[in-house]
């Protein structure tokens, strides 16, 4: 023992990084990581590039607001897109009131109360299953249950979104409210606090920008759907700001019909409404953080 | 080596000796205070494992009582079935009963809620809301329905004081509490306990992740409020019971042999200075001497 106590003395101690293939390893697996960043990034920075790049033309005060969507064959400058930005937020917006506040108290129910009851496995199964549900069945669901009753409308829509928001959001609450710590539960139990308000004064505002970020990922998606509208709201050219009655129409349905035709004026039209849909969820995006940080400001 | 041989003879012993199943609480002082918890024969069990047998003891009003013990002897579940805590576990029952003032804590129209509003308890680990220091300690008096904003900056100010944590956060009452260190989160979250003005203050081994000046803190902390509130304290540092307690239970682990399953036991209760001067049990020796566990 003290001969090898003053051996290591006697000479510096080692404490580079070993040679050989340990090293290599090392850089080899970093190189192919940062490879794998930039492959990723080469799909989103093309998709940002291209459609700033052909849909920027398109935009100006009159193609955003103005309440004509024009016939395909009309060059740019004609009318506007004023109708399916309109109905854009409209049925977003509708499908959001349902869903969100519907999705929370889901996934509230199902990690606060539901324990291993029955419900709460089944209400956890039929979510994970709607998730899976490809968006134009939602559509058909919506046509068969309230189209062929009630006709064609915005709320159409938005019911057809709001269910295929609602797995979304349950699952993305659950998960968040899954993260808040046992320990900040019992801490407010221990001052008497009742279950409904450890569950509204302490997990909800704990899992709160969490919460948000699911949210707004199913507004986000909800927003780029075509299939559930397609069956649910048909199309108009004229803006129809009633979202309770009669037709409506989307920036992704524009879109879609706009983009299939032979004309550049309806092809230019397309890019300009792809940009518009994509800033939209942008700036949708920086307000639910902002106004999320500052209900937050000292949870961290 | 030989000493370690010794040692595992004793050991050894111990793990025979639990045949003495019945808690051995007999040399009980004389002692006139009010009983604040007067627990009987409790056994307490998590599914179908029963983690403490048969525990009886009384704790006084205005003392500090320590619960000390070797790990899963039970003594947090005790601690946590005085405020009925336990509840919030899945599968935990208890038999036997235990009354607070003389009052059946486990009676039929008791509400959980109502006793912990009473009964305060503060954890291991510091557990301060992401939220600001001030609302951190008006949390407890808002849900006893204090809105005012003048009496709710009144608490603050006096439970902050009370924790001894006012001088230190006086100027950032609304920044966050996670922003605090590890032994002004503990205080913090005493001081959150204190402000619902309870009569007993549990506390489930307080100072265990704390460095020595902040465990000094706390400890003197504890006797400065004492005279105002009832404390009963789990700690694994046997120095700390000694120093801060007025009564001492030390609990054990009972194994049985047959169908290898482990049970906690009380088996010993009285003055701190009788179980670490002149503890009655073998197996309370050997711990306060250090010979086991």
């Amino acid at each position: 023992m003290m001969a090898a106590a003053s051996d290591s003395l006697a000479q510096p101690v080692d404490l580079r990084e070993p040679t050989g293939w340990r090293r290599s390893k090392n850089q080899i697996m970093t190189i192919l990581m940062w490879l794998a960043f930039v492959i990723v990034l080469i799909p989103l920075g093309f998709v940002l590039v291209t459609l700033v790049a052909k849909g920027a033309a398109a935009i100006s005060w009159q193609f955003l607001t103005n309440s004509t969507i024009p016939p395909n064959v009309l060059p740019l400058g004609t009318g506007g897109m004023g109708a399916a930005v309109v109905g854009t937020l409209e049925v977003t917006g509708f499908a959001s009131l349902i869903a969100i506040p519907l999705g929370v108290l889901g996934a509230v129910y199902l990690n606060e109360y539901g324990g291993n009851r029955i419900l709460a496995q089944l209400i956890s199964f039929m979510s994970n299953v709607m998730t899976g549900v490809p968006s134009i069945v939602m559509g058909l669901f919506i046509y068969i249950i309230w189209v062929t009753h009630f006709g064609y409308s915005g709320l159409a829509g938005s019911f057809a979104l709001a269910c295929l928001m609602l797995p979304i959001v349950i699952r993305s609450s659950y998960e968040m409210l899954r993260l808040v710590p046992d320990s900040l539960r019992q801490g407010s139990y221990a001052l008497g606090a009742s279950k409904a308000r450890v569950t509204l004064t302490i997990v909800l505002p704990a899992a709160l920008s969490g919460i948000v970020s699911g949210a707004l990922l199913a507004v986000a998606r909800a927003a780029g759907e075509t299939a559930p509208v397609l069956f649910t709201m048909l199309t108009v050219e004229q803006t129809n700001s009633n979202l309770f009655s009669g037709p409506n129409t989307t920036l992704p349905f524009q879109i879609f019909m706009n983009a299939q035709s032979a004309y550049v004026g309806a092809n230019a039209r397309a890019w300009g409404a792809a940009l518009t849909l994509v800033a939209i969820t942008f700036i949708l995006m920086i307000a639910a953080r902002i106004i999320t940080s500052l209900f937050t400001r000292n949870t961290r | 080596m030989e000493e370690q041989q010794d040692q595992l003879n004793v050991q050894q012993d111990q793990e025979v000796l639990p045949k003495l199943a019945v808690p051995d609480t007999a040399p009980r002082d004389k002692f006139n205070g009010t009983a604040i918890f007067d627990v009987q024969n409790t056994s307490i069990y998590y599914g179908s494992f029963r983690a403490v047998t048969d525990v009886s003891l009384t704790v006084y009003e205005n003392e500090i009582t320590a619960f000390i013990g070797p790990s899963g002897c039970g003594k947090t579940t005790v601690l946590r079935s005085l405020n009925r805590m336990n509840d919030l576990i899945t599968g935990a029952r208890l038999e036997g009963d235990i009354h607070y003032r003389g009052v059946n804590l486990y009676g039929k129209d008791v509400s959980p809620i109502a006793v912990r509003r009473r009964i305060g308890m503060v954890f291991q680990k510091a557990n301060p809301f992401p939220k600001s220091i001030y609302d951190n300690i008006a949390y407890g008096p808002r849900i006893n329905g204090i809105r005012n904003k003048g009496r709710l900056d009144e608490i603050v100010e006096r439970s902050l004081k009370q924790a001894a944590l006012w001088d230190e956060v006086k100027d950032r009452l609304n920044k966050s509490g996670l922003g605090l260190s590890g032994g002004q989160a503990q205080r913090l979250c005493i001081a959150r306990t204190l402000a619902v003005e309870p009569d007993v203050v549990l506390m489930d081994e307080p100072c265990s992740a704390l460095d020595p000046i902040a465990t000094g803190r706390i400890e003197d902390l504890m006797q400065e409020i004492k005279s105002r509130y009832t404390i009963v304290i789990v700690t694994h540092n046997m120095q700390q019971a000694t120093r801060v307690s007025d009564r001492t239970a030390f609990y054990s682990v009972l194994r049985d042999e047959k169908s290898d399953t482990r049970t906690g036991v009380l088996v010993e209760y009285g003055s701190t200075a009788q179980i670490f001067g002149d503890p009655q049990d073998s197996r309370t020796q050997a711990y306060v001497t250090g010979r086991m566990g």
